[in-house]
């Protein structure tokens, strides 16, 4: 029910951060984010092929959000292999919507937390569920009340990108923020 | 004689209480070099309008299995349809070790299937029985066959007239449509028993193998259902915030173990179905997950990352303690026991991918059985000849099946989107 407006609403700005990720190649433009690309701990698949902050600024150039006064444009954050730690370049995205719950105390969010294709289902939705608590711990140390925030794990179920490689599982890892 | 009945009324109910859905094929992988040659000889039929190939379903059955070769149709030396017209020598000269022979005769609506099976070198009739199927259940009635000449040669009993349970996943992001199939093991007969815009995980087999357990999100969050496949009824188990996920039937049928994470993070629980109370198995801050019960209903396995990397633990229900039963390699998940359980399945993460592996709980010794990469979902036949799982093959989603041996393997192509989460059915009859 409560993941059609989710389909509908972040399908535009999720494709676009995918595109700009991928039309960037990769960018590492944010030089600060040297270092967490190649975190495919496990030695499975290719070296990471970093997610980068040109998504950030990609969804943003987008955004394109109408009447949704307030709710921050970019709500999608990723995450490197086997692991639920916020990467630094995405503290900016949680801050600003941390700061739109705090400053919208009846406003709601669902985190969805997913993860890529490899490893066994059920044990991703725990790791899907762990990125998802992880970003909710973020937000409540700044401030967000935990009553504003639901957390739902998808696993390996809905990928947002299809394909077997590191680019498509990098997009995959991925907590996205539903209003 | 027999009268194949209480499965298949079920399966008619099923008939009309849900979709048809695009059979699998087979695709033999990989055969055995020890596979026992035998002659599957064409079976006699009145006027020739059989809808099905009796001999040809029976041929393939047994093949499949890996543990035989049977003789190509062309090169059938002779074609006798009994025991009295089977000259050994002409079978020895093929070097067919076996030879099953028979026909089918109307009676009525219905048909008899007589057939019997030979000894070649032995030079004695081993077993000659009868079944009567109706029309539709032609299928059924050969794979009844093939259980018979299969028992009565490995002495283990057939597990051709089973089913299995599986997840589709057609189209891309939001439009993806997920649906949970029920088919015969061979993949034929597939029916859609449900289809939603929402994931579908983990079906598992009551063990009277009349009902399903499974996770939907239809709610908008994982939950567990259960559906009784003949009526289509279903009830929601579990509605509890977090995760709702990995059911699995005690053998007795009455209890389900899953894992939820409704205080912080996934545990094992196992309900009782009947007065939906809840007894928790572990309490720890790691993943604990994908519980699977031994044959005996003393223990449960189950995949935990307590150590740092998913690894198998057996909780004994009786002592309340968990020991870990996995040291080899830093990826062990998704446990399933032999029937004997004696052996334990698992996905085994190698150098080069997912894997199914098997355990010797024995001697503790891990074998690598599948030499695909991206293995899911091992799920064990009932008479444990058999590992199910899926796997990938291009970009797309497949079914495998290797012996337990790794001897022998066969895929289940889908000409439909992705398969899988595989669960082989419990003998149903």
């Amino acid at each position: 029910m409560k993941f059609k407006p989710y389909a509908k609403g972040l399908a535009v700005a999720v494709s676009l951060a995918v595109m700009a990720g991928c039309s960037s190649s990769g960018g590492t433009q944010d030089g600060s984010m040297n270092g967490t690309g190649g975190g495919t701990a496990g030695g499975m698949g290719a070296g990471g092929q970093g997610v980068s902050g040109g998504q950030v600024s990609g969804t943003q150039m987008g955004g394109g959000q109408q009447q949704q006064a307030g709710i921050p444009d970019v709500r999608t954050i990723y995450f490197d292999y086997d692991k639920d730690t916020i990467r630094p370049e995405f503290e900016s995205v949680l801050n600003s919507n941390a700061q739109y719950l705090r400053s919208h105390p009846n406003a709601n969010v669902v985190l969805q937390g997913h993860t890529d294709e490899r490893g066994t289902r059920e044990y991703n939705l725990g790791l899907g569920e762990r990125r998802a608590q992880s970003v909710e711990r973020f937000l409540t140390v700044q401030g967000v009340s935990p009553s504003q925030i639901d957390v739902v794990s998808y696993g390996e179920e809905r990928p947002a990108v299809e394909g077997h490689n590191e680019q498509a599982y990098a997009k995959n890892r991925r907590v996205i923020l539903d209003y | 004689m027999k009268r194949l009945t209480p499965y298949l009324c079920g399966w008619l109910i099923l008939l009309f209480s849900s979709l048809a859905s695009a059979d699998l094929t087979i695709q033999i992988t990989k055969g055995s070099d020890q596979a026992i040659p035998i002659a599957v000889v064409p079976f006699a039929e009145q006027d020739g309008t059989l809808p099905e190939d009796i001999a040809d379903i029976v041929s393939n059955d047994l093949a499949r299995s890996g543990q035989f070769d049977p003789l190509a149709r062309s090169a059938l030396v002779a074609t006798p349809h009994t025991s009295d017209q089977v000259y050994y020598r002409d079978w020895r000269a093929v070097d067919s070790n076996y030879v099953v022979v028979g026909q089918v005769t109307p009676q009525g609506n219905d048909y008899r299937i007589q057939f019997e099976l030979m000894d070649v070198y032995g030079e004695k009739r081993m077993l000659g029985e009868a079944v009567t199927v109706s029309a539709n259940q032609l299928r059924a009635g050969a794979h009844y066959v093939s259980d018979k000449v299969f028992e009565a040669i490995t002495g283990v009993r057939g597990a051709f007239s089973t089913r299995i349970a599986y997840v589709t996943a057609q189209g891309a992001g939001d439009d993806r449509q997920f649906a949970l199939h029920v088919a015969d093991a061979d993949g034929h007969n597939g029916q859609q028993i449900l289809g939603s815009d929402d994931p579908i995980m983990s079906p598992a087999w009551s063990p009277d193998g009349k009902k399903l357990a499974y996770v939907s999100f239809e709610s908008g969050n994982s939950a567990i259902y259960v559906q009784n496949l003949a009526t289509g009824q279903r009830v929601q188990l579990t509605s509890f915030s977090g995760i709702n996920g990995a059911p699995a039937w005690s053998p007795d049928g009455r209890r389900l173990a899953m894992s939820l994470s409704k205080d912080g993070q996934p545990e094992i629980y196992v309900m009782d179905i009947g007065s939906r109370g809840l007894q928790r198995l572990t309490n720890n801050d790691s993943i604990d997950t994908e519980p699977s019960w031994a044959p005996d209903g003393q223990s449960l396995v189950f995949t935990s990352d307590r150590s740092g990397g998913p690894q198998l633990y057996r909780y004994n229900l009786g002592s309340g303690q968990s020991e870990r039963l996995t040291f080899t390699g830093n990826y062990n998940s998704r446990g399933r026991f032999s029937p004997d359980g004696k052996t334990l399945f698992m996905i085994h993460r190698g150098n080069d991918g997912f894997h199914v592996a098997r355990q010797d709980l024995d001697t503790n010794r891990l074998t690598i059985l599948s030499d695909s990469r991206w293995d899911e979902s091992p799920s064990v036949a009932p008479n444990g000849s058999m590992v199910i799982f899926a796997t990938q093959q291009g970009n797309r989603g497949v079914l495998s099946v290797v012996s337990a041996d790794g001897n022998a393997s066969y895929r289940l192509p889908s000409a439909q989107g992705d398969v899988r989460e595989p669960a082989w059915s419990p003998f149903m009859n």
